[in-house]
C-alpha cells in the first residue's frame, strides 16, 4: 500500500502545528487544492444528478473510468487523461442509447454486462502492465499522493469550463429536470440538454475519480448534493450548501488519511455517508414534529402550506 | 488433433482441473439464479451484492477468519436485508447507492487493516477478491465450491415452478395461495450464496456480469421460460470454460477477463438482427 509507507505522521494534539506540518509538504497542499476544486465541481454536477435521478448513469460512468485510467498507465500517459477520455466517450454513448442510464428491465442486464466487461478490461490492462498491482487499489479506491502543480491547474481549468457550461444551461436544465413534459411543451430542447448534461457529468466523474478512485466516486458526486437537498428544498440554498459539504468532507478526509495509515477513500465515504445519515435523521425528526404539530391544531391546514410538502420529493 | 491433445494436457494440471470443475459448477448456478434475477428485474441486487462481497471477504481476512465465512455471511445477510426492506419501504437509489459506496469504503479500510496488521498478509488479497483467482483454487476449495454450487442449483430448480409463477404475475400467484414473500426471500438467499461462490471464481466486481450476461442473452433468444432457464445455464457454462481456456492458452490474459469477454461476446451476438423478428418482447411484457 503506497499510503501506509508514505504518510503516517504522528498526531500531536495541537491542531495548529499539525496543520502547519501537514501543509509543509507541497504534495499535501496540492491534494487540498485538488480536493477543493473537485468537491465544488462534483457537488454542483451531483446536485443535478440527484434532481434528475441519474445516479445509475453516474455509477456507470464512474466504473468506466477504471479501464480508462489503467489503460492510460499501460500506454504510458497520466491516468487523468484516461479517466477523461473514457468517461466522456461513455457519456456520449449513454446519451445516444435511450434508456441506457436507467437501472431497470432488460436494459439493466445490458448495463450490468457492460459494466462488468469494462472492469474486466481494466483488470486485463493491469495484468498486461506488470508490476503495477499495488496501484490498482489507488485507481479503484483513491489516492492523494503525487498530484503535481500542473495537474491541479488542469483540474481547475476543466472545473471552470464545466461550471461555466453548467451555469449557461442551468436555468433550462433545472426546468427540464423538474418537469420534463412541460419544459418540452414550452420549447426547451430537453433531449439536447440531457446530452449536454451527461457530457458534463462525464467530465465531473473523471475529475472526482482522481481523488476518490473509480469505485467511490459516489461519495463526492452524489452524497453531498443529496445531503444538501435533504436540508433545504430551495436551490439557492442547497446548491452552495452541497459544495460546502463536499469541500468539508474531502478536506476532513484528506487530513484524517494523512494522520492515519488508512486510505483517503475510506474517510471520504465515511464522512459523506455520516452527514447524509444525520441529514436524513434530522429530516424525519422534523417531518414527525411538524406533522404532530399539524395534527394538534384544531384547524386543518391546506396541503400546500405544510412545511415538508415541497421537500417531500427527495424522500418519496 | 493437436487442440484436443493440448486440452487433455491442460487437464493434467491440477490447478486447471480444479478451475474447470469449480468454475463449471459455479457458472451453472450463476446462470440459473441470474435468469430469475433478470426476470424479476433485480439486477441492482447483484450490483449491491458485489459491493458487500468485497467488504465481507476482507473483514473476515482482517479478523483472521476464513475468507468464505465473511463472504457468505455478508452476501446472504445483505440479500435477505434487501428482500425484507424492498417491499416495506421503497428506499430510493440515492440512499442505496450511498450506503453501498460507504460499504465499499469500509472494505478498503479492512483491506488496509489486513495488509498492515497481519504478518502473513498476502498483499494482493484485495485484487484477488475484486477480480477473482480461479486458477489458485486448492482441491478442497474446488470441491467445496462444486458442492455448494450443486446445492444452489438443486434449490433453484426445486423452486423454479412457483418462483416463475410468482415472478411473472405476483398478484395472481399470491391470490392462488403461494407464499410469494417467502419465495422471494428464499430466492435472494440463494442469490447471496451464489454470489459468494462466484466471487471466488471471477471476483466481486465481475460477478454482476456472470449473473446478467448469460441470462440476458437467453432471454433474448427464446420465449419459453424453461428453455431460457436451461439456455442461460448452458451459456454460462460454455462462457466459463471458454474463458478458462483463453486464460490457459494466453498466460498474460487473466481468466476473469476471458470469462467476461466470452460472456459479453455471446450477449452482443444476440443483438444481431434475426429473420424471425424480436420475439423476446412478449416475455418482457409479461415480466
Amino acid at each position: 500500500m503506497p499510503l501506509a509507507d508514505a504518510a503516517t505522521a504522528p498526531w500531536s494534539w495541537n491542531p495548529l502545528t499539525d496543520v502547519q506540518l501537514m501543509w509543509s509538504y507541497p504534495f499535501m497542499v496540492n491534494a487540498f487544492r485538488a480536493g477543493a476544486v473537485i468537491a465544488v465541481l462534483a457537488a454542483a454536477v451531483g446536485w443535478f444528478v440527484v434532481l434528475r435521478r441519474q445516479t445509475f448513469a453516474a455509477h456507470t460512468l464512474a466504473v468506466v473510468g477504471f479501464p480508462g485510467a489503467s489503460g492510460a498507465v499501460l500506454v504510458g500517459v497520466a491516468a487523468g487523461y484516461g479517466y477523461f477520455a473514457f468517461c466522456l466517450a461513455a457519456a456520449v454513448v449513454i446519451a445516444l442509447i435511450p434508456g441506457a442510464g436507467q437501472g431497470r428491465g432488460e436494459e439493466s442486464a445490458l448495463t450490468g454486462t457492460v459494466q462488468a466487461f469494462l472492469l474486466a478490461c481494466g483488470f486485463l490492462f493491469v495484468a498486461l502492465y506488470k508490476g503495477f498491482l499495488g496501484g490498482v487499489n489507488a485507481l479503484l479506491f483513491g489516492s492523494f499522493l503525487g498530484i503535481s502543480d500542473g495537474q491541479v491547474a488542469l483540474l481547475a481549468v476543466v472545473a471552470a469550463v464545466v461550471l461555466a457550461a453548467l451555469a449557461a444551461v442551468g436555468r433550462p436544465l433545472l426546468f427540464a429536470s423538474v418537469d420534463t413534459s412541460v419544459a418540452a411543451a414550452r420549447g426547451v430542447p430537453v433531449r439536447a440538454l440531457s446530452t449536454v448534461f451527461l457530457v458534463l457529468l462525464g467530465a465531473a466523474t473523471a475529475e472526482a475519480s482522481q481523488i476518490t478512485g473509480s469505485l467511490l466516486v459516489f461519495a463526492l458526486l452524489v452524497m453531498p448534493a443529496a445531503t444538501a437537498q435533504l436540508l433545504s428544498a430551495r436551490p439557492v440554498v442547497s446548491l452552495p450548501l452541497g459544495m460546502l459539504i463536499g469541500v468539508a468532507v474531502s478536506w476532513l478526509g484528506l487530513t484524517a488519511a494523512y494522520f492515519s495509515p488508512y486510505p483517503v477513500g475510506f474517510y471520504v465515504t465515511s464522512f459523506a455517508f455520516g452527514t447524509y445519515v444525520l441529514a436524513r435523521l434530522w429530516r424525519s425528526a422534523r417531518t414527525a414534529r411538524s406533522s404532530r404539530a399539524a395534527a394538534g391544531e384544531s384547524r386543518p391546514r391546506p396541503a400546500a402550506e405544510r412545511p415538508a410538502a415541497p421537500a417531500g420529493r427527495a424522500a418519496a | 488433433m493437436s487442440w484436443s491433445s493440448v486440452g487433455l494436457a491442460a487437464l493434467d494440471h491440477p490447478f486447471f482441473l480444479h478451475a474447470v470443475l469449480a468454475g463449471g459448477a459455479i457458472a451453472v448456478a450463476a446462470g440459473l439464479t441470474g435468469y430469475f434475477l433478470v426476470l424479476r428485474a433485480q439486477i441492482f441486487t447483484g450490483d449491491a451484492l458485489s459491493h458487500t462481497a468485497f467488504t465481507g471477504a476482507l473483514a473476515a481476512l482482517a479478523l483472521g477468519w476464513d475468507l468464505r465465512i465473511g463472504l457468505f455471511a455478508a452476501t446472504i445477510g445483505v440479500a435477505l436485508l434487501l428482500g425484507v426492506l424492498g417491499r416495506r419501504s421503497r428506499a430510493d437509489d440515492v440512499t442505496i447507492g450511498s450506503a453501498f459506496s460507504w460499504i465499499l469504503g469500509l472494505g478498503v479500510f479492512f483491506l488496509t487493516l489486513y495488509t498492515t496488521t497481519r504478518s502473513t498478509a498476502n498483499g494482493n488479497a484485495g485484487v484477488s477478491v475484486l477480480f477473482g483467482s480461479i486458477f489458485g483454487l486448492s482441491a478442497s476449495a474446488a470441491w467445496t465450491a462444486v458442492l455448494i454450487a450443486l446445492v444452489v442449483c438443486a434449490a433453484v430448480l426445486a423452486l423454479a415452478r412457483p418462483l416463475l409463477f410468482a415472478s411473472l404475475d405476483e398478484a395472481v400467484a399470491a391470490a392462488r395461495g403461494l407464499p410469494v414473500r417467502l419465495l422471494g426471500l428464499a430466492f435472494l438467499a440463494l442469490v447471496g450464496a451464489c454470489a459468494a461462490e462466484a466471487t471466488q471464481a471471477v471476483g466481486s466486481l465481475l460477478l454482476l456480469g456472470l449473473l446478467a450476461a448469460p441470462a440476458g442473452a437467453a432471454q433474448r433468444l427464446t420465449d419459453s421460460p424453461y428453455r431460457a432457464l436451461a439456455l442461460s445455464a448452458v451459456l454460462a457454462l460454455g462462457e466459463m470454460w471458454a474463458g478458462l481456456a483463453l486464460g490457459y492458452a494466453v498466460p498474460s490474459v487473466p481468466p476473469s477477463f476471458g470469462i467476461m469477454a466470452a460472456a459479453t461476446v455471446v450477449y452482443g451476438l444476440t443483438f444481431l438482427p434475426r429473420p424471425s423478428g424480436r420475439r423476446g418482447r412478449a416475455v418482457r411484457a409479461l415480466a
